[in-house]
């Protein structure tokens, strides 16, 4: 049986007794079966020593048993990783950051507490999925709409407190959730916002109740287990509009991204969407790479001009009153019109409700609140995972092609194709700014992974030299990340271990999360 | 390993005769079809948007939806669950059960011939 860090085989049995005396013993994982399910299945890791493997796992169904395993962790110091669905692939799955770990699977926490049509919101626990929230919304009628990631298994609850994004108007997770309830460290439940008032009944309608508002320190940490959440849900839209906007030249992006951010930060579009290059569609072009290297703007204009698919591209998706959509679409176009030889189509327009027929030819039903898998296809049909590269960049058109600069330069450096890495879209999941969504592959190759990883990690450093940071990670890049995040002296780093070291004394929740240590644990830095 | 262990099994699972088959027991069929459709449908289901079946028929896997498939073993269903294959992932117990897995595989095996 392998042992968490720092604990004794002794101490570790008593322990896993008292977690089975608290939780039933068929939801203490310990034999190498059931405990390397909790291994992630798109581990950069693979057939490496390096791979994190938990010791065991605990599955309990409610906050009373979060709160034992809570006390008996602290009494033990028996570090406990949390996870959701454990269905964060691509970031680091169900798998721990510090190998030995206990995982704390909330999975079996799965209940709809509440949806309220009226006022729109739910209140969820966390191995709630999308999908399961989405069926419970959808056997009812109720009208409203969940915001799904692109994969529909993963948790609310998770994906908010990692800050994922999804493509409605509530695409900010983080941003759209309402009251939280969180088990300490030392075993205390904490309710936040309104939540902290007995009897409130607005714990899903206000966010802020009264004092420092705390919710933020529980996202992308390791200060407390979160066991209930609430949500802003967004009230079934009427209609929908996806227009498309298309320039020409390689110059146009300036003009299309500074009317994109001021129709973005209007209100005019209120939806996640990208701005891409047509020129990336199809394989890497060497001729396109050649240009590309050159910096010659008049070659490059030329090229577009012969595959005559435009430059730039923008898609608009509109949600909304029918008449209220189609005036936007039509501000949109005439905001867009300044920019010469801009093109225009309407690319889809829906009423709503969708009838299961017309729901069943759309390839990906996300943007309408439908949760899918339909994102796996993206590696191909070989493909053995992926993880993803995600810095935040500037809304401005300087900042997406000194971007595309950089990591073509990068991949260059490191004899890769620049067709691909410089093909990335740029999102809009999060309000104000981009962030690009780079796809690096998972093989089950080590010699691979490993460049991969170096390659990783050299983006990391290169995208922090630009001023770049990422908004999110894998487990095995957390500590590069927020080594990035250096403002003076890690200052920003330390105000964390100084909540980690007074929440969580015994340095059980998580280690190493989000580059936060417990202070046994904390290397000394340079 | 991971992938090449399940591939061979699935291999396998190709070649050995399905004899000795007891007849499926109904409500069991049943059970594993509402797990199927919680859990394996969004991946490997008819329609759009389905990863698992398009990379099945991609892989010339026919038919490529496994509801459709007449030859697949219990074995074999279970270590894709408990293993994953390629970017399919492995699935917990406390996501899929044991009980619910052998609900699965009876339900996925109903319309098994024998050999």
């Amino acid at each position: 049986m392998r042992l968490p860090p720092g604990v004794s085989s002794r101490d570790f049995s008593d322990a896993l007794k008292q977690f089975e005396a608290a939780i039933g013993k068929d939801w203490v994982f310990t034999s190498d079966e059931d405990v390397n399910l909790y291994r992630d299945s798109y581990s950069p890791f693979w057939h490496e020593e390096e791979e994190p493997i938990p010791s065991a796992a605990v599955a309990p169904d409610g906050v009373e048993q979060v709160q034992k395993i809570a006390q008996i962790a602290s009494a033990y110091k028996i570090p406990l990783w949390t996870i959701s669905t454990g269905k964060n692939l691509g970031y680091g799955g169900s798998a721990p950051l510090l190998g030995g770990s206990v995982v704390l699977d909330l999975k079996r926490m799965d209940r709809v507490l509440e949806v309220n049509d009226k006022n729109h919101y739910a209140l969820v626990e966390p191995g709630v999925s999308y999908f399961d929230l989405y069926k419970y919304v959808h056997d009812r009628g109720l009208k409203v709409w969940i915001d799904p990631p692109d994969p529909g298994w993963g948790s609310l609850v998770g994906n908010a407190l990692e800050r994922g994004g999804g493509y409605t108007p509530m695409r900010d997770h983080f941003d759209c959730h309402c009251g939280m309830e969180v088990v300490l460290a030392n075993g205390e439940v904490v309710r936040t916002g309104m939540g902290a008032l007995p009897n409130s009944k607005t714990w899903q309608q206000y966010k802020y109740g009264f004092g420092p508002y705390v919710d933020g320190i529980f996202s992308q940490s390791n200060l407390g287990i979160v066991t209930k959440m609430g949500f802003w849900l967004f009230p079934e839209p009427e209609a929908y509009i996806a227009g498309n906007v298309v320039v020409s030249k390689h110059d146009d992006l300036f003009a299309l991204v500074e009317i994109f951010a001021n129709l973005i930060n209007s209100g005019v579009v209120q939806a996640t969407t990208n701005v891409v290059s047509p020129l990336a569609y199809g394989p890497p072009d060497p001729e396109l790479a050649a240009l590309r290297a050159s910096g010659s703007t008049k070659d490059l204009d030329e090229y577009a001009a012969r595959k005559n698919v435009g430059y730039w591209s923008v898609n608009l998706p509109f949600y909304g009153p029918a008449d209220v959509v189609a005036a936007q679409w039509e501000y949109a176009k005439r905001k867009f019109s300044v920019i010469p030889g801009a093109r225009f189509e309407e690319r889809a327009s829906y009423r709503f409700p969708l009838d299961a027929e017309q729901l069943a030819k759309i390839v990906n039903p996300v943007p309408f609140g439908v949760p899918s898998l339909q994102t796996f296809s993206i590696g191909g049909p070989r493909s053995q995972g992926h993880m993803w590269f995600s810095p935040i960049i500037p809304m401005t058109g300087e900042a997406v092609l000194e971007a595309q600069k950089v990591f073509d330069q990068v991949a260059r450096n490191l004899g890769l194709s620049t067709g691909s890495v410089g093909g990335f879209p740029i999102w809009s999941f999060f309000a104000r700014a981009f962030v690009i969504i780079y796809f690096f592959p998972i093989e089950h190759d080590v010699e691979k992974n490993r460049r991969n990883r170096e390659i990783f990690r050299r983006l990391v450093k290169t995208s922090a030299e630009h001023g770049w940071g990422e908004y999110r990670t894998h487990t095995a890049f957390m500590g590069d990340i927020m080594d990035a995040y250096s403002f003076n002296d890690h200052a920003l780093l330390r105000l964390h271990e100084t909540m980690k070291d007074a929440l969580d004394p015994n340095g059980i929740l998580s280690p190493g999360k989000n580059g936060i240590w417990p202070k046994g644990m904390r290397k000394a830095r340079a | 390993m991971r992938s090449a262990k399940a591939a061979l099994l699935f291999l396998c699972s190709l070649t050995i005769p399905a004899t000795a088959l007891a007849a499926p027991d109904a409500s069991q069929v049943e059970r594993g079809h509402k797990v199927y459709d919680k859990w394996c449908f969004p991946c490997h289901g008819t329609g759009s948007g389905k990863p698992g079946t398009a990379s099945l028929a991609a892989r010339g896997q026919k038919p490529a939806v496994l509801e459709e498939r007449t030859d697949l073993t219990a074995p074999a269903i279970k270590t894709f669950v408990r293993h994953g294959v390629l970017f399919m992932p492995m699935f917990r117990k406390t996501e899929i059960s044991d009980a619910e897995l052998d609900a699965v595989c009876a339900y996925l095996t109903r319309n098994n011939k024998p050999q």
